[in-house]
């Protein structure tokens, strides 16, 4: 339910306006907010409730209920800077009030120690800007801890021998298991490997206002109907509304930052849903637009001050973009698992985290999940093996034998960053605002598909040891397309290879600051979620911190 | 239809276990109802379609049912697929109206030059049907080197995409959530074909592996320890 908010004026400066509503943009309102800052919220997609989702397969995934529309934002794709971009659907994000975490698989691992400090252990890398962070672990785990408890993450404290210190068990229970990961956990035991039960941003019990989950297994790609899945729009925005210093501004598509002659920032410009522009002021910017549009809104406002983009002295803005890799296999087994029931995964194993490039021959690491992601019209377009008829009697027959039998194995992974691989503007295409597109250009750094290679043939491994009837890795191509969307605004003590420091705050202007997947410095192990959660929280205490020494006042 | 609120009332409140076995033992209930859903269809009074001439209708009826057959379980044609595809072309695949318009007619060609004699899909034989999509389907010989080429004819600029593009709609069409109100999987039939149960919340245990799940154990110590010293 809505709840009401403080209306506040566009000409009277707020204290903090921020962009995106989504992992990062929510915990930042609430926690801004309730410790009382007045914040407008502006977000560029609709205002969904509860009561808008859906389980309509069209609705949700071909009309893009709750994510960019590609006829709106058209995209373009390159694999290098020296070819034409070519209009190609090139990442999906959430645009919505709670942004990607709405529709998000819910996996929620911390990063691990070794993913803010690997470029100190493993030396460089040829072709990858690889660097390590300015923050550790130790860092951010009291702000992992806080994603846990406020957001609301089911997990086994202590069950995986690779998990980093903690400070706190996990709020409430793992999720019950399904049988994809009875069978996963059995094989992976076989192989002498460490399964355990899956630490997931989903309610295994209720929490005030909301439900633990019902297993209604319409959950990768879709809203959570009962507010289960720890979103933003579930878990954060209700408490940043409750303060009542908080306004969510829905519809609200910002396309410039603006800047004084002092090179301060002094709001936001948007279109609100009439394409009506306007100026939103505040003492201060947070832009968590996500790694592809806070990238752009950079580069959107060049000035003459800023002629590459606003806070791009360093020429990073946008660049070192990071997917995460990954290898998807099949396997079907003789009994019914009907793992349609339920969130995606149960059991994962962290065994393969960090792998020794002497041993295996290139450099990253990466975990395993069990999961059956896949709803009924998606399933029988896309994950019947090959060679199965593609209508008929044999195609009805392997589809009703199917559905209920097969799950898959995911490996998640590294990947380097490429200072090429990047999101820029493309000013040849332009959205239904006007605007140049998001281009992506991208090309795989030849060590993350070897891991993909090598992470699909343990995959393999686990699916012989499980004794699947049937079993087979999706092909394993250069990414064209990306979900996690990281490190394109990187953190760096360094104003020459990073676009902020440890505190969020651009190099180059003082009150502006950028919190979300763009400011990764590494890819983790394939879930960044949690690790953007517990980034939002923490830089919500540097940037108080700021304020309260007076480090933000003109 | 229930409405959008009953339904999430009825989400909320999580959902007893309807067993694995539900589909083998309620399949006499499903196929009675398929036959009430198909004699339904079958009469124009109770559906207008908005699209369709009823000639047309006839034809996508019959084609959708060679993708998904009648064949001892329902298939598109007791699901009501024609409904669906013909909502979806005034609905969500507007731009798809030109593909049916334009393809029909070259597909109906396509069964005159197979079969000369005949011109309607839907009067032709099973056999006769069979071959007019295999003649169309490229990427699934692609797909299956083994099976017999049966690509001698012309490629048809109209039929061919009519074709991809009337299997997705059939498969949407068929598996579409009933409740959604766009016509398609009339009373659940399509998912009671694949398995999956009705309704929007479930408890474990979902099927067979995890029936007897004594509950998670750490792994015995001697493998934890095996793998910390291969991390050296």
């Amino acid at each position: 339910m809505k709840i009401d908010q403080p209306k506040y004026k566009t000409s009277d400066a707020v204290d903090f306006v921020i962009v995106g509503s989504g992992a990062a943009g929510g915990v930042l309102a609430k926690e801004l907010s309730t410790n009382g800052f007045s914040v407008v919220v502006l977000e560029q997609g609709p205002y969904l409730t509860e009561a808008d989702f859906s389980h309509d397969e069209i609705k949700v995934l071909q009309e893009d209920l709750l994510t960019n529309h590609p006829k709106l934002q058209p995209n373009t794709f390159r694999k290098t800077a020296q070819d034409k971009a070519k209009p190609q659907r090139a990442l999906v994000y959430g645009r919505a009030v709670g942004g990607t975490s709405n529709h998000f698989t819910a996996n929620f691992w911390r990063f691990h120690e070794i993913d803010f400090k690997e470029r100190s252990k493993v030396g460089p890398i040829a072709g990858s800007t690889f660097s390590d962070w300015p923050i550790t672990y130790a860092d951010l785990e009291p702000y992992y801890t806080k994603v846990e408890w406020e957001v609301g993450v089911s997990g086994l404290a202590g069950a995986s021998p690779f998990d980093p210190p903690r400070s706190k068990p996990y709020p409430m229970p793992p999720l019950p298991v399904k049988g994809s990961g009875v069978i996963f956990e059995r094989a992976a035991r076989k192989l002498g490997w460490n399964p355990f039960p899956a630490p997931m941003a989903i309610l295994s019990q209720p929490r005030p206002g909301r439900s633990a989950c019902v297993n209604c297994g319409f959950c990768l790609a879709f809203g959570c109907e009962v507010k289960a899945k720890s979103s933003s729009l579930a878990s954060m925005i209700p408490l940043a509304e409750r303060s009542g210093k908080c306004e969510i501004r829905p519809n609200s598509y910002v396309h410039k930052i603006e800047v004084d002659e002092r090179g301060r920032a002094t709001g936001a410009v948007y279109f609100d849903e009439k394409k009506n522009v306007h100026l939103q002021k505040a003492k201060a910017v947070i832009l968590s637009a996500n790694g592809a549009e806070t990238p752009r809104l950079l580069l959107l406002s060049a000035s003459n001050k800023f002629p590459d983009g606003l806070a791009n002295s360093s020429g990073y803005v946008g660049k070192n973009l990071m997917f995460n890799t990954g290898a998807v296999s099949v396997g079907v087994f003789d009994e019914q698992l009907n793992d349609y029931k339920g969130f995606a995964v149960s059991r994962i194993l962290h065994d393969f985290y960090e792998l020794d490039a002497n041993k295996v021959g290139f450099h990253g690491g990466g975990g395993l999940d069990a999961r059956f992601d896949m709803t009924p019209i998606g399933f029988a377009l896309g994950a019947l093996p090959a060679g199965t008829p593609r209508w008929g009697k044999q195609f009805k027959a392997a589809l009703a034998n199917n559905f209920t039998r097969t799950f898959e194995v995911f490996g998640h992974g590294t990947s380097l960053p490429v200072e090429n691989n990047s999101f820029s503007v493309d000013s040849d295409v332009k959205d239904a605002w006007g605007l140049p597109a998001l281009r992506l250009t991208y090309k795989d750094h030849p060590d993350d598909l070897k891991l993909a290679h090598w992470l699909a043939d343990r995959s393999t491994e686990l699916l012989d040891a499980a004794g699947a009837k049937q079993k087979w890795t999706f092909p394993i191509d250069e990414q064209q397309f990306g979900v996690h969307l990281l490190g394109t605004c990187r953190m760096g003590n360094d104003p020459k290879a990073s676009v902020i420091n440890a505190d969020h705050q651009t190099h180059d202007v003082k009150n502006l600051f950028l919190c979300d997947g763009s400011s990764l410095v590494t890819s983790g192990r394939g879930q960044p979620t949690m690790t953007i959660m517990a980034l939002a929280f923490r830089a919500a205490d540097r940037i108080m911190g700021l304020v309260k020494r007076g480090d933000l006042s003109a | 239809m229930i409405t959008e609120l009953d339904r999430r009332q009825f989400l909320s409140r999580g959902l007893a276990a309807v067993g694995a076995t539900w589909t083998a033992a309620h399949w006499p209930a499903v196929l009675s109802a398929a036959e009430h859903a198909h004699k339904a269809a079958a009469s124009p009074e109770t559906q207008k379609f908005e699209f369709f001439t009823p000639a047309e209708a006839r034809e996508i009826e019959a084609l959708s049912s060679c993708i998904i057959p009648s064949d001892g379980t329902p298939g598109a044609r007791e699901a009501g697929v024609v409904y669906f595809i013909d909502r979806a072309l005034v609905t969500f695949s507007v731009d798809d109206q030109k593909t049916y318009r334009e393809g029909l007619p070259e597909l109906q060609k396509r069964v005159t030059e197979l079969f000369p004699g005949a011109s309607l899909f839907s009067a032709a034989t099973p056999d006769q049907q069979e071959a007019v999509l295999e003649s169309l389907d490229e990427a699934g010989a692609k797909a299956s080197p083994q099976r017999p080429q049966r690509l001698r004819y012309r490629r048809s600029a109209a039929a061919q995409p009519l074709f991809e593009v009337l299997r997705v709609h059939t498969i949407a069409g068929f598996l579409i959530d009933p409740e959604v109100g766009r016509k398609g999987n009339r009373d659940g039939l399509g998912w009671a074909v694949i398995g999956r149960e009705p309704g929007h919340g479930f408890q474990p245990p979902f099927g067979f592996y995890d029936k007897n799940y004594p509950g998670w154990q750490a792994a015995p110590a001697a493998l934890s320890v095996k793998k910390d010293a291969d991390k050296q």
